[in-house]
């Protein structure tokens, strides 16, 4: 019966009596959501563009953040080197279109995923080899992000917004818009899902498989990038972060791997279900449950809809 | 400097995923004495891990650059990388023991636990300087386990009284953020025991390591719960964001106490001046105004013989791995002293880390007066319970900021028997010492 009131009652109880904590949980939940979005919808690009999902996605959220970092700790100016981590991206992209997706068009696309856990380590190595594995202050206020805090005396209570929470979010928004106009309009947007629905059929048809893979895996970069730097000033940089970038993977199973929608919806859901699930309701089981959470409502939509909430239902005729 | 880095880079790559290396190392020479060193300069914990490393390393490389070793014999120190991961761990251990090891420093508990059980079988004694498991500290349960200058239980006691000391604890609630491993659990029974004793009451919030860069619900926790103080039990990337998020929810922060894992100079940095009055526990000095960090500069880091960063030489994690050096040195000192061997063996080294005695003149003969406060190993007593001193972060660095506090013995003692016998309880063929 104590259990039930626990599960039932009490946290409702919580959320009536201190609302301006319920309104600061659904915050940070919002900005961890929007951030996770932001991350996922790196998956998701890389997935429509090859069909593969892309591991190396969470160390390249640390590589971008990581080499803004070292570039500035060179001396070189922050936006520009904010301006050369845009091109180390490029360059990566080209990079991984010229020495691996090239070689395995038309394989299997459990080769590609396996190619993607070899880009990971690769990247692990090779980042920890030039920067070192000691955790790196982000270069906040050098790139003009605000530090400061919002604070609102409303509710019987305190909420109080971090500015870089907020600028957060905003990246996170312009970002996620810009990417879905950018996919949904242009003619470059018509040629990824050309590429995404038949990788043969769309070169028949004279786009370049290449050029797309290179501009998909650049745009995951750029997004990758703007999540190390904002994850980034919220702690550190550091190799930690690719483990927060997993967090992507029930955002996936909810919001579907090909939706970029999909991405939006999931992260802001997974974000502020987490936060409620580990306030209200971590400490009757002893906490830290915001670990496991996110899987186990991504099993429980899988149960109704096993393609996501926005994913495409693939109906394979025999 | 940048090629360098990018070639360096790209041998480290490759080098990923082999994990073979250790095997295919030659058999260390005779005269020399062997210290492998399960570090960790990668992955999540890697700031808290490098600098220990690199202050280990480097003292020991200032005692071969400036006295030729130890005892006339040349110090061979091998670093293999554990990444705080208990499977690489043993790993390390199983690839270098064969070469003559002295001694083990495995800088993770859960590492120490995969091995105290190899230790006896292969002769090499685990120095587990500081952390788990505290049980080990009876040594006659445990006689090749070393766990100085105190258990994880000692520092706890120590931090309540110093809890008590400035505010008085009873009535008071604390609350307990931990990383939510053996580390983090091991303090538990203690601070439970301790809240019914001493009258305060515990709130527990476990940080999982998927969480560590991501607290903010937890310290949302912290300022629902409105505890009146706050002890930290965090190690890597988990201590930066808790000092960030305990900030952000405006938490007193100097009420805020932690471990000694959490107090090193990369930890604090994000958060910098708005951390200000932030406390960690300490049983070493921080900085370079020691004899034996001078000729550290001198004869490694000037000479370009060290990984670390000169400016970073005498931070706390830096001084902790220093502190470690200096304890595996004395004890192969005392080894080669009872033995009469200069080339000395693990169960000599064993011999000497439970002799010894580093006293006020020994730690200033070794030009760290005021760095230390007295260490004494004895048989019945691997730990100690020696006292420690809390830290204040200004901003920029730490100033000591209270005097040494001794443990509750009295309390604490009983526990580790108690601990000790249920360990080897269930073990009919534990290999048990006498003192």
């Amino acid at each position: 019966m104590e259990i039930l009131h626990g599960i039932f009652i009490d946290p409702f109880i919580t959320m009536y009596e201190l609302p301006d904590l319920l309104v600061q949980v659904l915050w940070e939940g919002f900005v961890a959501g929007t951030l996770y979005s932001l991350i996922a919808l790196g998956f998701v690009l890389i997935f429509k563009a090859s069909g593969v999902f892309n591991f190396a996605q969470g160390i390249i959220v640390v590589f971008g953040a990581l080499s803004l970092v070292g570039l500035h700790s060179l001396g070189i100016p922050a936006f520009v080197a904010l301006f050369l981590c845009i091109g180390i991206m490029f360059a990566l992209a080209w990079l991984v279109e010229f020495t691996v997706l090239r070689r395995l068009v038309n394989q299997d696309p459990i080769i590609l995923f396996m190619a993607t856990i070899g880009l990971n380590y690769f990247l692990i190595g090779f980042g920890e080899g030039v920067f070192g594995g000691e955790p790196k202050t982000m270069i906040t206020a050098e790139l003009g992000l605000p530090t400061g805090a919002f604070d609102f005396d409303i509710l019987g209570g305190l909420v109080s917004l971090q500015q870089i929470d907020i600028t957060a979010a905003v990246t996170a928004g312009v970002m996620v818009g810009g990417l879905a106009v950018f996919f949904n309009k242009t003619r470059i947007g018509r040629g990824l899902r050309a590429v995404a629905d038949d990788h043969q059929a769309a070169q028949s048809v004279g786009i370049s498989l290449n050029h797309i893979w290179i501009v998909v895996w650049f745009a995951a970069g750029i997004v990758a990038l703007a999540t190390g730097v904002m994850w980034g000033a919220r702690s550190d940089v550091s190799f930690a972060l690719s483990i927060v970038a997993l967090k992507a993977l029930p955002v996936l199973i909810l919001g579907g791997f090909t939706s970029i929608s999909g991405a939006i919806v999931g992260g802001l859901i997974i974000g502020i279900s987490e936060k409620m699930a580990e306030f209200y309701w971590g400490p009757l089981v002893g906490g830290s449950i915001e670990s496991w959470f996110p899987y186990f409502l991504a099993l429980l939509f899988l149960w109704f809809r096993p393609q996501g909430l926005f994913g495409e239902k693939i109906i394979e005729r025999v | 400097m940048l090629m360098k880095k990018l070639a360096l880079g790209a041998g480290v790559a490759a080098l990923v995923g082999a994990s073979v290396l250790a095997d295919t190392q030659p058999v260390q020479a005779e005269d020399s004495l062997y210290i492998p060193l399960t570090t960790y300069r990668t992955g999540p914990f890697a700031g808290s891990g490098t600098p220990i490393a690199n202050g280990l390393h480097d003292y020991f490389t200032m005692l071969n650059e400036r006295d030729g070793g130890i005892g006339g014999v040349k110090l061979d120190v091998e670093e293999c990388e554990t990444g705080y991961n208990a499977q690489k761990g043993v790993e390390c251990y199983e690839g270098t023991k064969g070469k003559g090891a002295l001694v083990y420093n495995p800088y993770s508990t859960g590492i120490t636990l995969q091995l105290i059980p190899k230790a006896p079988v292969d002769q090499i004694p685990i120095l587990s300087m500081g952390y788990g498991l505290s049980a080990t500290a009876v040594g006659e349960k445990f006689p090749w386990t070393f766990n100085v200058p105190a258990t994880y239980w000692s520092q706890l006691s120590a931090i309540i009284k110093h809890i008590d000391t400035e505010d008085g604890v009873k009535g008071k609630k604390i609350g307990y953020i931990y990383l939510d491993v053996g580390y983090g659990r091991e303090p538990i029974p203690l601070l439970d025991e301790l809240a019914a004793e001493m009258g305060f009451e515990v709130v527990k919030i476990p940080v999982g390591v998927k969480e560590m860069q991501n607290q903010s619900s937890h310290w949302l926790q912290v300022r629902k719960e409105r505890p009146d103080w706050m002890i930290m039990w965090g190690w890597g990337a988990m201590n930066p964001t808790a000092i960030k998020e305990a900030v952000k929810v405006r938490f007193p922060m100097d009420k805020f106490v932690g471990v000694w894992w959490s107090g090193g100079n990369v930890d604090l940095r994000p958060a910098g001046a708005s951390a200000k009055g932030y406390k960690s526990t300490n049983f070493h000095g921080t900085g370079t105004g020691f004899k034996a960090i001078q000729d550290i500069m001198e004869h490694v880091v000037s000479k370009g013989k060290s990984q670390a960063d000169p400016e970073n030489v005498g931070d706390n994690y830096y001084n902790r791995g220093v502190m470690n050096a200096v304890i595996v040195a004395e004890a192969i000192r005392t080894a080669q002293k009872i033995t009469g061997k200069s080339v000395i063996t693990g169960a000599d080294m064993r011999e000497g880390l439970e002799h010894l005695d580093l006293t006020e003149a020994r730690i200033a003969e070794l030009g760290l007066s005021g760095f230390a406060n007295p260490m004494k190993v004895t048989c019945e007593d691997h730990a100690g319970a020696h006292p420690i001193y809390i830290q204040q972060w200004d901003g920029a660095g730490w100033h000591k900021a209270s005097d040494w506090i001794t443990p509750m013995v009295d309390k604490v003692r009983p526990k580790l028997e108690k601990a000790a016998e249920d360990w080897v309880a269930d073990k009919p063929d534990w290999q048990m010492g006498s003192c």
